[in-house]
């Protein structure tokens, strides 16, 4: 049990179904704390969901959830007390300045009355917003708002955050400053857990990635782990006319090769174990997409 | 459990357990409402002087020529009081179902705040909380502007605020109801026009519901703006009795129903 305590989330044999839709399936996620955890998955794999669970504003209808050691959902208001959670969906007050809502949500986590200024002007700083304190909300930028959202989720200082898709529709840029800001986050121990459906995000950020597919976890480990065992060392990318790659798809099928079409080309994993019947193509190092194609049978961005 | 924070990474502290409705819950969601206040106030303001204003002008002195005297009271003292009721029904049916709708829906400051440690039930009633606030202390501006149209002062006109308070909070809640179980805000028109108007013209208002058909008076004695617009005139004007106490009780008793209702329909929404 000693393992169990010292995760900082906990899920058990956790379902979810809307309706027809079985959202998250016999979900079992265990997450250390200290570590920043991936959670990658294509859309609808239902990783907002399992998000929500964790705040307890998605009641899951089977299995075992708990949070910093609290058992959710009945003690899920304490958990709420002590970890951050940066939405999907920005859902600021455009009516308010930055300043404003920093200040609420001090006062929401319990933020002594004596620090919320404190409070507030770290979490400007950390979300290099300090010059914008006092602008309201609709006049900044789409990077802003996501600082500001990440900023919001850090003002009482948590052990743990949640951030769901936290760079989806930024620019490069932008990106890159979220990154290098969650990177900051696992340098001072606070345990991530972020969902993502960037491969690139995750390989960067991520010490441990869940691969999730479908409502449960289909594979974990680190992202060299996860492309060693799934799409081996090289990958050996053929390129050619459609009857070409029609050709080489036949070979892979039957000598059992795993393959996938990568845009332009047909992919082939474990390039390193291939015979002399290997076509020729450039050879390449195997990266997280492989692998995650290779799990997921999906193509992502 | 004890032992759970042991071996939790740094940054672990110990915290101020949480329990249900806490104050500071309430105090956080309120500070909110009134940041947003600070935005709009002076429109608020604004209207809430000049809606009872036209009503006295309108209904005082075009109504008012003909109609001199309702019962024992000038027919400017019923409309100023009639129009306290129809300013607090107002200023709580529309911001609980609108300001619920678009901040639940458009906006999602509720999925903002329920992320953080406050509970629907805390979310909920701090909402009402507030917008019933705002309705008792504007409920005194439709007797001020009473006062300038020749109204005596009266001390027990302080008492609009808490009668206002209780009213609000009821028709806030029952706002809620409504914008938790609309399917779009559109919606709203049914509400508005089919409960909503009758609502306030059937309640001793603008004319005595004494002769109206005796099975409308039947209902219009179940309408809590009627026991509001009782409660109020009869603080307004010194007259204050032991039918009050009923008066008091149905705004309190429906005050509780559309509290409870509306924390159990908007409940099951945000939380899927």
């Amino acid at each position: 049990m000693a393992s169990a305590r010292a995760a900082a989330i906990s899920m058990r044999g956790v379902r979810k179904r809307f309706a027809e839709i079985v959202a998250v399936d016999g979900l079992d996620l265990e997450v250390p704390a200290g570590v920043c955890f991936g959670l990658l998955g294509p859309n609808g794999a239902g990783k907002s969901t399992t998000m929500r669970m964790l705040t307890a504003q998605a009641l899951a209808d089977e299995g075992a959830i708990s949070v910093l050691g609290y058992e959710l959902p009945r003690q899920s208001k304490q958990a709420r007390l002590e970890m951050g959670v940066v939405p999907q969906l920005d859902n600021l007050d455009v009516e308010l300045t930055c300043r404003q809502i920093l200040t609420v949500f001090a006062r929401l986590y319990r933020v002594a009355r004596g620090e919320r200024a404190e409070a507030v002007q770290r979490a400007l700083q950390i979300a290099n917003l300090t010059a914008r304190a006092d602008t309201i909300v609709r006049e900044l930028s789409g990077g802003m708002r996501r600082r500001l959202l990440v900023a919001r989720g850090l003002i009482h200082e948590p052990r743990l955050v949640l951030l769901d898709e936290p760079t989806v529709g930024l620019d490069p840029q932008v990106r890159q400053e979220l990154w290098s800001l969650i990177d900051g986050l696992r340098t001072r121990g606070v345990t991530v857990l972020m969902s993502t459906h960037y491969i690139e995000e995750a390989e960067r950020l991520a010490d441990t990635v869940a691969v999730m597919s479908a409502g449960r976890i289909i594979a974990q480990g680190t992202p060299a782990e996860l492309v060693a065992e799934h799409a081996g060392e090289q990958v050996l990318e053929v390129y050619g006319p459609p009857e070409r790659l029609a050709q080489v798809d036949e070979l892979a099928a039957s000598n059992g090769w795993a393959s996938r079409r990568s845009g332009p080309a047909v992919a082939i994993m474990r390039a390193e174990t291939l015979n002399g019947l290997a076509p020729e193509g450039v050879r390449r190092p195997a990266n997280l997409e492989d692998a995650f194609v290779a799990l997921t049978g999906q193509e992502i961005e | 459990m004890m032992s759970g924070g042991s071996q939790l990474p740094p940054g672990a502290q110990t915290r101020a357990s949480v329990g249900r409705l806490e104050p500071a819950a309430l105090a956080g969601v309120m500070s909110r409402d009134v940041a947003i206040f600070g935005r709009y106030w002076k429109a608020t303001t604004f209207s809430s002087i000049v809606q009872p204003t036209i009503y006295l002008l309108a209904f005082g002195l075009g109504l008012g020529a003909l109609l001199h005297k309702v019962g024992h009271l000038t027919y400017v003292q019923y409309v100023a009081t009639g129009v306290v009721a129809t300013a607090v029904l107002f200023s709580s049916a529309f911001p609980g179902m609108f300001n619920t709708f678009i901040r639940w829906q458009f906006q999602r400051t509720y999925d903002a705040m329920l992320a953080a440690p406050v509970d629907v039930e805390e979310l909920i009633t701090a909402e009402i909380l507030w917008i019933s606030l705002r309705a008792g202390v504007y409920g005194l501006a439709p007797l001020l502007v009473g006062l300038a149209f020749g109204l005596e002062p009266e001390l027990g006109m302080l008492l609009v605020v808490p009668i206002g308070f209780v009213t609000g909070f009821g028709f806030a809640a029952f706002g809620v109801t409504v914008a938790a179980v609309a399917k779009t805000i559109d919606n709203f028109n049914y509400i508005t026009s089919a409960v909503l108007t009758p609502l306030f013209l059937v309640a001793g208002t603008f004319f005595p519901i004494s002769n109206l058909p005796a099975g409308v008076r039947a209902v219009a004695q179940v309408n809590p703006l009627y026991h509001c617009v009782q409660l109020v005139r009869d603080a307004s004007l010194g007259s204050l009795g032991t039918p009050d106490l009923v008066h008091a009780g149905v705004l309190l008793a429906f005050a509780l129903l559309m509290w409870r209702l509306a924390i159990q329909q908007l409940g099951r929404r945000l939380i899927d």
